[in-house]
């Protein structure tokens, strides 16, 4: 399987030029009931090209290449405020498509990391520049002036001295074959007219109609429908099965073996369901059958014990600490020591769109429809199972019913592409909610010890910190820096840190989670710095001030969530608060949750968060994203764990991994600090922050210290 | 065994197994794919259409027990997305991934027929059945508010 570090090789290796090449013409009665509706390049420009990301028609239409992909986290509306800015054309002309996979793409295709403004700020606007100095320069030819002569506006040319006006799209078919500038010039942000602005969403429309296409939506002329049956133990493999019940369920077509199980083909999902239900496998369980929680625990335990590859060391953190006195305050000095175990479960990502693939494999090439993450993983894994040329490959990007990184792993397009070889007929591989919460590509379960030393006045004098947390993206020296982040640069100024780490081998897929490492690490910081404070006998917010002077922007979303929220305040009777912060994504979050706990049920009232982004493109969507990010992380403080016995998932439907709903959410208010640097992520910014705002609320409420996530009731009573 | 139901006022007659879901046999059969498929157990309220004006669960509702009743979809809702909770949808820009704003969509329609001014109470209630992983939730409640208002001017009118 590739990975991240696969994808970008290839991807900048490759060759392609594939963006105006495909379109299979729509015959079926179903793909006709569909022609209406927002299929992603349906049908794709073909007007005149400025760059890969912009398109212009005669009749003024502006067709914007997404190279990204749409989840809910506003592409289809914030990338082109970046190109319509820059290009001056109207708002209500513009188009998107989402493009096949081309080299001009570069390696940041796709949706990871929170990356999408970040990586496409300054090449989006360049591209928006250059095609503007392109129409402006083929008006000033035909006016027989200099291009200084002339202006923009709205998508149109303007000649300064005559008033005359040349439509951009009149100037089209000329202006795209002149030579691109090599360096457009750059609007001042004093006079955007986009950015930092919030227009409706473009997707709106199509998705509060059911007219919106994602990836499951997508029907494809004599398509088939199929579902797996993979072993239930990670790493196991079939060792025989009997397809004769399964083939007599009225509609099963094939019943056939691939990589990862047993697939089951019908005329629809129904049909292929039943199959499945009628179908007997056996599986060769391999020697993860004996992996359960526990027995993962113990063995988590067990490496905390020992010391691991050094993830993070200034000056001697283990001597200090050895110098102070363990548990207690030494007769004779302030001094003292904290120590304490935190404790993470494995996580699904559970989007609320199932995972799939439709594929078609024929002679001429492979075509995949799909709502991916990452359109190069997807496209190189389809020429893997297929053993075509890359070029053979066709990616047609679909919109995500949400994806939160799992949509970046390509298992689920792998098997699509593999069962429709088999059965030489297009397919649609549909995953059930219990094949997504037991064959996930989990947030991996983690074990971390943390220690410091407080010296007289209460300040920290060594940090150190012992993360077990199995590594799914390279160790590099023995450390895989997405499984430390958050321990390893946690954000307070101590003189002496050591942090060192461990990769237990637990056979379980792993992959990114909403916020990566943070989405744990900053539960155990926060927390423990929380306990810090309280060793300290400081208030948890003068105390974070106080750790945080070289850090003006984490302090300053931190001294804003704080006024917001009126920290120090009265509150209603039964309301405890508590704080959190963190620096991720090169965004800076601060987080106060309000909270009561009544007879060990936790009710969080009120959030208040406190962002600084940098430069704000989109401030309704950013406002989204925080909340959602809240969302995401309280689900999982809240409510949920990956268990397992027998090498078995034990979760398999909403019922046992429960998300937040919405007689739980509590009020979200966000503050987003105006900043001219350069823009930081959202998507990500926001989960980290909440379990341990919660959970030191908690303990403001309680006197009881929650190291275990989720939080369960029993720990509160 | 063929069934005949009213789908989106119109008479609608399919011949599939008597078990399918109503959910499949809008996806696969009919080719209507605004309705989602999202646990297939009626725990997530992502596959929600109407049925003779009530929120229900499409995918545990075999078509056989449909025959001579009438089922909206979000297709069905209103010709041109004008149906007051899907004004207040757009107004307040509600989705983030959408997929599950069919199912939120049909639900907060239902409540606001039976409810002229629903509370936030009679709003947890009636929508808890619906997940949305994006978290959507605030913009949802203050949406089903603004949809509840909609619906009352058009009702006085």
């Amino acid at each position: 399987m590739a990975n991240r570090r696969d994808f970008l090789k290839v991807s900048t290796a490759s060759a392609g030029g594939l963006l105006l090449s495909f379109w299979l013409p729509e015959s079926s009665p179903l793909a006709a009931q569909q022609a209406d509706s927002l299929i992603p390049g349906t049908p794709i420009s073909t007007a005149p090209r400025f760059n890969a990301f912009i398109r212009i028609a005669p009749d003024d239409t502006v067709t914007f290449q997404i190279h990204k992909a749409e989840m809910g986290q506003g592409t289809v509306t914030s990338l082109p405020q970046l190109l319509a800015e820059e290009l001056d054309c109207d708002w209500k002309n513009i188009r998107t498509e989402f493009p096949a996979v081309e080299p001009e793409y570069g390696p940041m295709m796709g949706v990871f990391g929170s990356q999408s403004i970040r990586t496409s700020w300054v090449p989006l606007r360049k591209a928006g520049a250059a095609a503007r100095e392109m129409l402006v320069e083929t008006a000033a030819k035909q006016w027989k002036v200099d291009a200084s002569a002339c202006h923009t506006d709205n998508g149109f040319v303007i000649n300064n001295s005559t008033g005359a006006r040349l439509s951009y799209g009149s100037l089209a078919e000329a202006a795209s074959k002149i030579p691109p500038p090599a360096e457009p010039k750059l609007k001042d942000p004093a006079s955007y007219r986009f950015i930092g602005t919030s227009p409706k969403k473009r997707d709106t429309a199509g998705k509060i109609a059911g007219k919106t296409i994602f990836g499951l939506d997508v029907i494809r002329p004599g398509m088939l429908y199929a579902t797996l049956q993979r072993c239930p133990v990670f790493g196991g493999t079939v060792a025989s099965f009997d397809a004769s019940k399964a083939k007599a369920v009225p509609g099963v077509k094939h019943v056939v073996q691939i990589s990862n199980g047993v697939a089951v083909v019908a005329d629809s999902t129904w049909a292929a369901l039943e199959g499945r239900k009628a179908l007997t496998v056996k599986f060769d369980e391999g020697p993860r059958a004996v992996n359960s929680t526990a027995s993962l625990r113990k063995m988590f335990a067990d490496l905390a014990a020992k010391p691991g590859a050094t993830a993070r060391k200034e000056g001697d953190a283990e001597a200090v600490l050895a110098s102070v006195m363990k548990d207690s305050v030494m007769k004779d000095s302030a001094a003292k020591k904290v120590e304490s175990v935190y404790e993470a479960p494995y996580l699904s990502h559970a989007p609320m769109e199932p995972l799939n693939c439709v594929a078609e494999v024929t002679a001429d090439g492979c075509d995949v429809w799909a709502s991916t993450q990452i359109q190069q993983t997807a496209r190189d894994i389809a020429a893997m199972v297929t053993g075509l040329p890359k070029e053979k490959v066709r990616i047609h990007t679909q919109y995500i019913g949400g994806g939160f990184g799992r949509r970046g792993r390509a298992d689920f397009i792998a098997e699509g592409v593999e069962i429709a070889k088999a059965v030489n007929a297009p397919v649609k591989l549909t995953w059930t909610r219990d094949d997504d919460l037991q064959h996930d590509t989990y947030r991996p379960g983690s074990y971390t010890k943390l220690a410091a030393s407080l010296g007289p006045d209460g300040m920290p004098t060594a940090w150190t910190g012992r993360v077990v947390s199995q590594s799914f993206a390279g160790l590099r020296n023995g450390v895989d820096s997405t499984a430390v982040e958050g321990v390893a640069d946690m954000p307070y100024s101590v003189p002496n840190v050591y942090v060192d780490y461990h990769n237990p081998d637990t056979g379980i897929p792993c992959s990114f989670w909403r916020s990566v490492g943070y989405s744990q690490n900053t539960f155990f910081t926060e927390s423990f710095t929380d306990e810090l404070a309280h060793a300290a006998g400081k208030d948890p917010v003068e105390f974070r001030r106080a750790l945080l002077q070289k850090n003006p922007r984490l302090l300053g979303v931190l001294n804003l969530a704080a006024e917001k929220a009126g920290w120090g305040k009265p509150l209603a009777a039964g309301r405890h608060r508590g704080v959190a912060v963190v620096n991720n994504i090169g965004s800076y979050n601060a987080q106060v949750a309000e909270v009561s706990v009544e007879k060990g049920k936790v009710k969080v009232h009120r959030v208040v968060c406190a962002v600084d982004c940098g430069v704000l493109v989109n401030p309704a969507i950013a406002e989204q994203q925080i909340q959602s990010g809240i969302v995401y992380g309280l689900s999982a403080a809240l409510k949920q764990a990956i268990t397992m016995d027998h090498g078995r998932v034990l979760q398999a439907n909403f019922d046992t991994y429960d998300p937040l709903r919405i007689d739980e959410m509590p009020v979200v208010e966000v503050h987003i600090v105006k900043s001219t640097a350069a823009p930081g992520g959202l998507g990500e910014a926001s989960t980290p922050t909440i379990a341990p705002a919660v959970a030191n609320a908690i303990f403001a409420a309680t006197g009881k210290r929650i190291r275990t996530l989720p939080i369960r009731p029993a720990d509160l009573v | 065994m063929a069934v005949t139901f009213k789908l989106n006022g119109k008479s609608q007659s399919v011949d599939v197994s008597p078990q399918m879901p109503l959910l499949w046999v809008l996806r696969d059969t009919l080719g209507m794919t605004g309705t989602k498929f999202g646990c297939g157990m009626a725990l997530c309220g992502a596959c929600t259409v109407q049925i003779n004006g009530s929120p229900v669960r499409s995918c545990v509702t075999p078509v056989s027990t449909l025959a001579g009743k009438s089922v909206t979809t979000i297709e069905g809702l209103s010709p041109d997305a004008s149906h007051p909770v899907q004004r207040a949808w757009a107004e307040l820009d509600v989705p983030q991934c959408g997929y599950c704003q069919s199912g939120q969509i049909m639900t907060a329609a239902a409540l606001v027929d039976k409810k002229v001014a629903p509370t936030d109470a009679d709003i947890d209630e009636a929508m808890r059945g619906n997940i949305c992983r994006c978290g959507t939730y605030q913009a949802i409640r203050a949406a089903v508010h603004t949809a509840a208002k909609y619906r009352a001017a058009k009702g006085a009118a």
